[in-house]
């Protein structure tokens, strides 16, 4: 019995982990690297790259920036505030991309919510390379915060409080003592949101466009090769799991590094508080 | 400096209302089972709750007064807290823990407490011993008015307690400062407090110093919260001018205390004698019964006769031949039986009842 059990369990396992690979694997063996690499050299995915790298770090710039801050009053708040705080951060994530690029233009448009009165100073947002960090914004956000928010409470709330009695205000207990103590989960939700932006599609492609050189990310950049040069797809493609990979890889080696962080995964749930 | 405190605040089965005032230079403990709102004391102290009424007041100068609106927040009261795990700051060395309530004296404290030679290790790397010095030393590093331990002493295994123990009664007295201690142990408060309050479910049930409660507990769980023996039973005078206890277990002995009805009968253990006889002294009571158990502390041993624990030295012990399972008598005066009013396990007993 139980040999026949751990036999499925081992098939099932095989099956699993080879489903996942084989697409990332098909990708590099359909293409060989010669021929990836001088795709690459065309201009449209060297403007695609650069196009991401510029809007996905000051997308990433902001939300840390601002997120941050955020997290921390959510994970110290308490009752009905915190409740609804945290939902309102997790809406972007059950959004679907299509619903969350129309919200942005009946935002941000022309028409918009708030866009109506940014025309009226002289300029648009909506298909501007602007565009595109406020879609990865969006999207992306959720990610960080809601790690930071689980990096925070897990902050024994006996240092910060040491920390006042000592006679540490507010500002230097969040930055001597919190900050420092969070810095893991910080850092993982960062490479998490990074992550996400990169790859980011459906809300830009809606509220932003795909202009070449100007909004054109990546994976807009895939999905418009992909009618006209299919090996042209398939090298952007490659050259996203190598920026992927190195994210995953670099978030567990930080992990690793920092041996005080207690979990080595980027999806640690967001800490249940004891009242 | 006297400190000066008294909250009245919800907890989750029942009302903390407490009244104290620390005296300049005294230790004050605070005793009692856990969850009865003793760390309660020290969070409204140091700032960290704020109580629905109440008033922390230093030498007049008031931290705390809901009356009036005010509650300093804790970095602007001069505390200096000693957490329960210490709550060292775990990313700081030794160093920077202690340099963070202030630096003028983090290099003094730091010789003073013996952790000189650890500065730059970190927290995780110290024995619980070489925590709970670096806890003192930051707790003092901010030159507090009033010093707040919270079980400096539960974090200890028992070989590192005893020289504690000492150490800090040797601070305590050389700083001066009022201080309030809170523990479980009421040895550790005998040792360390000029004053120890016992309390149950968020109440003082007796305050005084740890002579005066164990020489007149005033009730039931003082007097066994003190280390005392508690025997039920029903008392009625005698023509002597003594007092009958028939104890639940059909045994009687007598006390000098008067009461009627029901009672507790407290005797503590050094005033048990452990004989293979009922000896033709002096005392009245005698209960012969089989050793149950034989704990050895120290130079002491524990013997638990029936319902009666008594302390001896190990050298009678040894001299009586004591052994599990023999039959002995245990005896005790009748001026060593207390009498004292029924008060069962803490938190069963209702908050009305003080």
């Amino acid at each position: 019995m139980s040999r026949v059990f751990s036999v499925t369990v081992a098939v099932a396992a095989g099956i699993t982990l080879l489903f996942l690979l084989l697409p990332i694997v098909a990708i590099f063996a359909r293409v060989p690297p010669g021929e990836l690499l001088s795709a690459l050299g065309r201009g449209q995915a060297t403007d695609a790259l650069l196009v991401s790298i510029e809007t996905n770090l000051i997308a990433l710039a902001a939300i840390v920036l601002l997120g941050t801050p955020t997290a921390w009053l959510i994970a110290t708040g308490s009752g009905r505030f915190r409740d609804l705080a945290v939902t309102l951060v997790e809406l972007p994530l059950v959004l679907p991309p299509a619903v969350a690029g129309i919200g942005l233009l009946a935002a941000f448009g022309r028409v918009g919510l708030v866009g109506g009165h940014i025309h009226v100073v002289g300029t648009s947002l909506a298909f501007t390379k602007a565009a595109v960090v406020v879609a990865i914004a969006f999207v992306a956000s959720p990610f960080y915060i809601r790690s930071a928010v689980a990096a925070f409470e897990n902050v024994d709330p006996a240092l910060t409080q040491a920390a006042r009695t000592l006679g540490a205000g507010p500002a230097r207990t969040f930055a001597r003592v919190a900050l420092p103590l969070a810095a893991g989960g910080l850092g993982a939700g960062a490479a998490l949101a990074f992550a996400r932006g990169i790859g980011e599609f459906g809300a830009t492609l809606m509220f932003a466009g795909s202009l070449r050189g100007v909004t054109q990310t990546l994976p807009l950049a895939i999905y418009e090769a992909f009618d006209l040069d299919f090996d042209l797809a398939l090298a952007i493609s490659a050259l996203l799991v190598a920026v992927s990979a190195v994210i995953l890889l670099a978030t567990k080696l930080a992990f690793r590094w920092r041996s005080t962080s207690p979990s080595t995964t980027l999806f640690a749930p967001s800490a249940q508080r004891s009242t | 400096m006297a400190l000066d405190v008294s909250f009245d605040h919800p907890l989750r089965s029942f009302r903390a209302a407490l009244d104290l005032i620390v005296e300049p230079g005294e230790t004050f403990a605070l005793v009692g089972p856990s969850g009865a709102g003793k760390t309660t004391v020290l969070r409204v102290v140091a700032g960290l709750l704020r109580p629905q009424v109440g008033r922390v007041a230093l030498d007049g100068t008031a931290w705390l007064d809901t009356a009036a609106g005010l509650c300093r927040d804790p970095d602007r009261r001069s505390v200096g807290l000693v957490f329960q795990e210490y709550a060292l700051f775990p990313h700081l060395s030794v160093e920077a823990n202690v340099r963070f309530g202030g630096r003028g004296r983090a290099a003094e404290l730091m010789e003073r407490f013996r952790i000189a030679h650890l500065a730059g290790a970190k927290p995780v790397e110290l024995s619980g011993g070489e925590r709970q010095r670096v806890a003192l030393a930051r707790a003092l590093s901010r030159d507090p008015d009033v010093l707040l331990l919270d079980e400096p002493m539960s974090a200890l295994d028992a070989h590192t307690r005893a020289g504690v123990r000492a150490e800090l009664q040797e601070l305590l007295r050389g700083l001066g400062l009022p201080t309030i201690l809170v523990t479980h142990d009421f040895e550790d408060a005998a040792a360390l407090a000029d004053r120890v309050g016992v309390i149950s479910a968020g109440r003082m049930l007796q305050v005084g110093t740890p002579d005066e409660l164990v020489a007149a507990p005033s009730d039931s769980f003082v007097a066994s919260f003190t280390g005392g023996n508690l025997l039920h039973g029903f008392a009625r005078p005698t023509r002597e001018g003594l007092t009958e206890v028939v104890l639940d277990g059909g045994a009687v002995v007598f006390s000098t205390d008067r009461a009627e009805g029901r009672v507790g009968v407290v005797v503590y253990p050094w005033e048990v004698s452990i004989a293979h006889a009922a000896a033709a002294d002096s005392a009245l009571n005698h209960v012969s019964a089989p050793i149950s158990s034989l704990t050895t502390i120290g130079n002491r041993v524990r013997v638990r006769v029936g319902p009666l624990v008594g302390e001896v030295t190990s050298t009678s012990a040894e001299r009586l031949g004591l052994e599990r399972g023999q039959i002995v008598v245990a005896s005790f005066k009748a001026t060593g039986a207390r009498l004292v009013p029924l008060r069962d396990a803490p938190g069963a007993s209702s908050p009305a009842a003080s």
